[in-house]
């Protein structure tokens, strides 16, 4: 935890950092293209997983909705890191010694892993979600999962700004 | 006459339950924010296909009914939720510009739809395949997405010019 400390404090002090600081737009503009790529992945997420529950797009293949709408998470995802990143610059100890950005990084990586999870049995059959009773079902358990964990992440993501580090 | 009305929404009980508390007020905004990345990730898809860029291989009709459903229920949610943030500090949102451009911009993007949904998606039915959608439906497309980006900056600039949490 005192290295973490120093770390932030030192990061806090580069002339990268002050720089962002002291600029004022920087800050809420790198927030607003945060918040467009969540928006991106968001509405990607929701389709995809109302599809896999079946209240959705049923008049197409899950594979056809999946090609269409997973680059926008592809392409949203680095966006949202370096976007975050330069957050993390500007205001270290905000994010690295809030126990709810943690949170939402650990959410994050699971609704990852759960997203790679849904393709890997699409690689060598598109059709695999949308065959057999029990892996609809299935399907419709993970959609449950990654919405909840993906709805977890936006409200961690605005509980940084409220939980006061130490 | 207007601050006295501003003040009494801000002094009512919903108002002091919200603006008093130091846990209803993110959790609100966290549903504002979940609502309103719906609501931008939904018309994006749609103004994404007019304008070319993605779904080409599904007509304008099928990806608008396919996100509009999506778009109202999150916009209801958003709207509901924005006002329950306003009525907590009713006084400074109606004299903050920011929050005036952002209802300014809400309107222009209203505009825009009816205009777009009341006569230039004329023949839209046409618009199948990869065809190239005529440049009305472009310039609606691009008009809308630089709207919303719009809204979503503006909101984003309330933040930070309330004095605040950011």
């Amino acid at each position: 935890m005192a290295t973490l400390n120093a770390f932030c404090t030192w990061l806090a002090q580069t002339p990268l950092s002050q720089n962002i600081q002291t600029i004022e737009w920087i800050i809420p503009a790198v927030q607003t293209a945060h918040i467009l790529c969540v928006a991106g992945v968001m509405v990607s997420v929701l389709l995809l997983n109302l599809r896999l529950m079946g209240r959705k797009a049923a008049d197409q293949p899950f594979a056809l909705l999946a090609a269409r709408v997973v680059p926008v998470i592809w392409w949203s995802l680095p966006v949202l890191l370096a976007t975050g990143v330069t957050l993390i610059i500007a205001e270290p100890g905000r994010a690295l010694q809030n126990p709810v950005f943690l949170l939402k990084m650990v959410l994050l990586t699971a609704a990852i892993l759960v997203t790679l999870l849904c393709q890997w049995p699409m690689r060598k059959d598109a059709a695999y979600w949308d065959q057999a009773f029990g892996r609809r079902w299935a399907g419709r358990f993970i959609a449950g999962i990654s919405l909840a964990l993906w709805i977890g992440i936006v409200c961690a993501g605005r509980w940084i700004a409220y939980v006061q580090v130490a | 006459m207007f601050d006295a009305a501003l003040q009494s929404l801000q002094d009512s009980t919903i108002g002091t339950a919200i603006g008093g508390g130091a846990t209803l007020f993110p959790w609100i905004e966290c549903m504002h924010v979940l609502a309103l990345t719906t609501v931008i990730g939904s018309i994006a898809l749609v103004d994404l296909r007019l304008i070319g860029v993605t779904s080409r291989e599904r007509s304008v009709a099928q990806v608008t009914d396919e996100a509009l459903p999506l778009t109202w229920s999150a916009f209801a949610v958003a709207v509901m939720t924005g006002s329950l943030m306003f009525v907590s500090n009713a006084v400074a949102y109606g004299h903050n510009t920011f929050f005036l451009i952002k209802l300014g911009l809400l309107v222009c993007a209203g505009l825009n739809m009816a205009v777009y949904q009341g006569f230039l998606n004329r023949g839209s039915d046409q618009w199948v395949d990869a065809a190239r959608t005529p440049l009305r439906a472009r310039v609606a497309g691009a008009v809308s997405l630089t709207l919303w980006v719009g809204v979503v900056a503006a909101g984003r600039w309330i933040g930070f010019t309330m004095g605040a949490v950011a």
